[in-house]
């Protein structure tokens, strides 16, 4: 057993680490607790590095716990991804600290233990241990997005997340029942070997297809998107870029083991249905963003959007895809965690999140509104920028099967409309920041030199994505290669 | 010596050096922007002397940029993109001349201006399909940006839209083209020649091309102005800061009509051979609608975009026939244009900064009034309209030769009249509406071009002239890299026309 726990490391010292922060609540004083998240995201920083260790990652290719616990290529990219995610978080939460009023301490050890949940989704083999961690990560969020009790529009946000996410875990567990009847194992092994026999049973096909449900509202993939954008205009704006890129991540993982590995035919027969949700995601996604003009609901829908596209690269079913997927999110990561911090810098309690909020930011602070412009740029998806690279890796998988196949066609069609419409509203963000006079407020914004550096990585991520891109494709490839046995 | 490098390297430098002026020292901001484009011009002038025809790429750059796709950062000239690097080079050097009539955020402006400048040249000296989109959108979102900003008229923020969104729309169906050349024809390679090699071993699959063709064709020509995807064109060009027009009317534009030339015709041959009869009909649209339109306007930046999207037909006109002497035609064709169109912007944003409007019935006897800028216009009107002794005459006739040669004489004699009758029409009107006459009320005020932008525009008429009368500086060498582009389509044909091009060129 003990050799055993090694494989589970990181996620335990995550856990350890937000007991920690609870139990220093009770000794610390008010401003102490403060710089406590500094210190957490210090520590994660060290529990990131240690990742990189040659005895970690010669577990590699290794199975834990009567093999529900996978520790490969993927899930060491999804870890690190989500440990980075929360250090950004947590520097974030400092920022945000003053307008929580109820304790700062217990925000970030929930931050903690949704993170562990991440890192156990990341290695998933096994129903059991996916529904767990997945309800982990969703129960966490619960909490975190109704943080801030006295606002009306944080709690209202809670109580959808919390009905439509229990309506979905609903779905997930009743599908793995489903499952579970017809395949008689929970191990992904096990179905992996059944599912070629089982194409033909109505039961296992609805188990999958509710499994496929429950994980599309973690990604908010259409038809079960409609919470994402009333979520992340009331969440706290920590907690709404938690779960824009952490929760997100997490449903991608899993999207991507399950169908991607475990059951490539059933993924294969359902090729059709997938375009198809994936289309009117992107759709769906793009055009209601159109109108938005609170910006924090603006990326809520292009985060439906880019949830759209990256869902092409599970259909198409290749290496490649799951590697333009990794890579686009490597991407999204550091663009969000950008456009979020800077929208939370100017403005205050969730009021005027209006997007002329950013009038006369070229003037107000050249270097907030030059991070947040890459940032939407990149979104937009135009060289050189991160977001360019992922949408190239993506159009190129999709290409590959494009010619010849008329869905495709349409499907890269699809995504090419969405890509215009984005560019129209990216490019009003771009508009207000640089040449919008409606402004009042002429004053310099205040930046803490963490967010500071954290802007400033984020910046460098995002133009080394794009431009040097050599490296990084080589770590999505070695990950995206899922060896099974 | 890696001069494309040096070409294309000193803008990009500018630009980062600019970056670090402070706003205030406006001279330093325009010297390091004008010497830089001027150094590049330089360069140029040397690569294009010394370019030899018909020994292959030269002054090539290649460095391996993403192993695992085959990405190469791959710089090298051949006789197409040679004379088309000169061009931009020169059209740089004056757009950076031309650019003093920029009054706030000049840094950010020549920031701009400078990668956009380093993206046009890039663009054109690029042999990797990805550095060759790369360099384009540097030069592109610079582009709409300027616009917005530095934009003028009422109508400035819906140009903006209307350019920005075209572009992209146009950018991103090539970029799908692109890719699709990359993923079927299995070459591992994004560079043009390994592409060009594997495709002549082996072919891309008929239906694949049929696909491919028309996204090329169609995304590169919503970039050119295509009709009927043009009409951001005249709007965009109406509304953009002078050096922006003059350098996307005059060169980045052309990236569209390279591509076809350099990707859509080679890789896909026999898509091309179904759907080029389509794209002389539009050309012929392009020269016909527009042509007609230009004579209704009363502005005269709309004039010229219009006018300048009229000529767009041209050069699709003569990709279209796809053979020997119609391709040497559109190359010719779009480097006149880009001289053409610079001078026409450049003259046309320094008579909008006399009184701010460009309204031509309020014009009159400019020529009196402005000698230098008044000649300079009546001469790029002229050859506007295809006064032999210019280049775009040598072009526009060898497009007709070799459209009427291709079996399109239909479309070829209409063109002809269309551009004979409609484009004399508007061009003299437009003079007389000028230039002759009683000085309009507006102008006794104006006065004559400073003696830098007159060495600037001079530079562009030079080369038109120059072009116009030794135009075989430029055909010899495109002539060559043409005919193998049209042998991958029609094999028979070449042999027959290399001698009737010959004729053509006595």
């Amino acid at each position: 057993m003990d050799g055993q726990l090694q494989f589970i490391q990181l996620e335990v010292m995550v856990v350890v680490l937000g007991l920690l922060v609870l139990l220093a609540d009770l000794f610390l004083s008010e401003s102490a607790r403060r710089s406590l998240g500094y210190i957490a995201a210090g520590s994660l920083g060290f529990v990131f590095l240690l990742s990189f260790r040659g005895g970690y990652t010669d577990l590699a290719e290794g199975e834990a716990f009567g093999e529900i616990y996978r520790l490969d290529g993927l899930a060491l990219f999804f870890k690190r991804f989500f440990l980075l995610t929360a250090i950004f978080v947590l520097v974030f939460t400092v920022d945000f600290a003053s307008r929580l009023r109820s304790g700062v301490s217990e925000y970030l050890a929930f931050i903690l233990f949704a993170l562990s949940g991440m890192m156990f989704a990341s290695s998933a083999n096994d129903f059991s241990l996916l529904f767990v961690a997945i309800e982990l990560i969703t129960v966490t969020f619960y909490i975190l997005v109704s943080f801030q009790r006295h606002r009306m529009h944080s709690l209202e946000a809670g109580v959808k997340y919390l009905i439509l996410g229990a309506v979905s875990s609903a779905f997930l567990v009743y599908g793995i029942a489903l499952v579970f009847g017809e395949a008689g194992s929970l191990k992904f092994d096990a179905i992996r070997d059944a599912h070629a026999g089982l194409l033909g049973s109505k039961v296992f096909l609805f188990g999958m297809l509710f499994v496929f449900a429950g994980l599309a509202f973690k990604i908010s993939a259409f038809p079960f998107q409609v919470w994402a954008p009333d979520v992340y205009q009331g969440a706290p704006t920590p907690t709404t870029t938690f779960l824009a890129v952490g929760s997100k991540a997490a449903g991608f993982v899993l999207l991507i083991r399950l169908f991607g590995s475990v059951v490539p035919e059933l993924t294969a027969q359902w090729a059709g249905m997938l375009m198809v949700v994936a289309a009117l995601t992107i759709l769906y996604g793009n055009l209601c963003a159109l109108p938005q003009r609170n910006l924090k609901r603006l990326l809520a829908y292009s985060g439906i959007a880019n949830a759209g596209y990256m869902l092409m690269g599970i259909v198409v079913q290749s290496d490649e895809g799951t590697a333009a997927i990794l890579y686009y999110l490597a991407g999204y990561l550091f663009t969000l965690v950008a456009a979020f911090m800077i929208i939370n810098l100017l403005t205050r309690d969730g009021e005027g999140e209006d997007i002329s909020c950013l009038a006369g930011l070229g003037k107000r602070s050249p270097f907030l509104a030059l991070t947040l412009t890459l940032a939407v740029v990149s979104l937009a998806g135009i060289p050189p920028l991160a977001g360019f690279f992922g949408k190239f890796l993506l159009v190129k998988a999709i290409a590959v099967k494009a010619f010849g196949d008329a869905g495709y066609f349409a499907l890269l069609a699809v995504a090419v409309f969405g890509v215009v419409v984005s560019i129209y509203y990216y490019f009003g963000i771009i508009r207000t920041i640089y040449w919008s006079k409606d402004t009042t407020d002429n004053s310099p914004v205040a930046v803490a030199w963490p967010t500071r550096v954290a802007l400033g990585l984020c910046v460098a991520a995002i133009l080394y994505l794009g431009i040097l891109p050599n490296k990084p494709i080589n770590w999505a490839d070695a990950a995206a290669k899922i060896e099974t046995k | 010596m890696d001069w494309l490098l040096i070409i294309v390297l000193l803008p990009l430098l500018a630009a980062a050096a600019v970056g670090f002026i402070p706003d205030s020292q406006r001279r330093m901001i325009r010297g390091i922007t004008i010497g830089a484009s001027g150094l590049s011009l330089l360069c140029a002038l040397i690569a294009f002397c010394t370019f030899k025809v018909g020994s292959g790429l030269q002054f090539e750059t290649k460095v391996v940029w993403v192993e695992s796709l085959g990405l190469h950062f791959h710089l090298a000239a051949d006789g197409i993109n040679i004379g088309i690097i000169l061009m931009g080079a020169i059209v740089s050097f004056a757009a950076a001349c031309c650019a003093d009539d920029i009054t706030h955020r000049v840094k950010e402006f020549h920031v701009l201006l400078n990668l956009m400048i380093g993206g046009i040249l890039g663009t054109f000296a690029s042999m990797d399909l990805f550095f060759f989109y790369f360099f384009h959108e540097l030069a592109l979102v610079p582009t709409f940006i300027m616009i917005g900003v530095w934009g003028r008229g009422a109508n400035r923020n819906y140009a903006t839209y209307k350019i920005t969104l075209y572009l992209s729309l146009g950018a991103l169906l090539a970029l799908i083209g692109l890719i699709g050349v990359y993923v079927q024809t299995g070459a591992e390679s994004f560079s043009i020649p390994d592409l060009i090699a594997t495709v002549q071993e082996s072919p891309i699959d008929e239906s694949a091309q049929q696909w491919i063709f028309p996204l090329l064709m169609f995304g590169f020509g919503i970039l050119v102005s295509l009709w009927p995807f043009h009409t951001w064109a005249p709007l965009g060009y109406g509304a953009a800061p002078t050096a922006t027009a003059m350098l996307h009317a005059g060169v980045l534009k052309k990236f569209g009509l390279y591509g076809i030339i350099r990707v859509a015709i080679p890789m896909a041959p026999v898509g091309a051979q179904s759907w080029l009869g389509v794209l002389a009909w539009l050309a012929l649209a392009n020269l016909l609608f527009c042509g007609l339109v230009a004579v209704r306007q009363k502005d005269l930046n709309l004039l010229i975009g219009n006018s300048s999207v009229a000529h767009m037909g041209f050069i699709f006109l003569g990709i279209a026939s796809l053979n020997v002497i119609g391709l040497t035609g559109a190359v010719l064709v779009m480097i006149a244009h880009g001289l053409l169109a610079a001078l026409a912007f450049g003259l046309s944003g320094h008579l909008y900064r006399q009184t701010g409007s460009l309204d031509m019935s309020r014009m009159g006897g400019l020529l009196r009034q402005m000698p230098l800028a008044g000649s300079a216009l009546l001469m790029v009107l002229l050859a506007g309209c295809g006064l032999p002794g210019f280049a775009n005459f040598a072009g526009e006739v060898t497009i007709f030769f070799g459209a009427w040669a291709a079996g399109l004489k239909v479309v070829t004699v209409i063109a002809a009249w269309s551009a004979l009758v409609i484009g004399g029409l508007y061009m003299m009107r437009a003079i007389r509406n000028i230039l002759h006459g009683p000085r309009g009320d507006d102008w006794a005020k104006a006065s004559d071009v400073s003696p830098l932008i007159a060495t600037a525009l001079g530079l562009l008429l030079a080369a038109l002239l120059v072009f116009g009368f030794a135009p075989w500086l430029l055909t010899e060498g495109i002539k060559g890299e043409v005919t193998k582009s049209v042998l991958l389509p029609k094999p028979s044909a070449v042999a027959g026309q290399i001698q009737t091009t010959e004729v053509a060129g006595r």
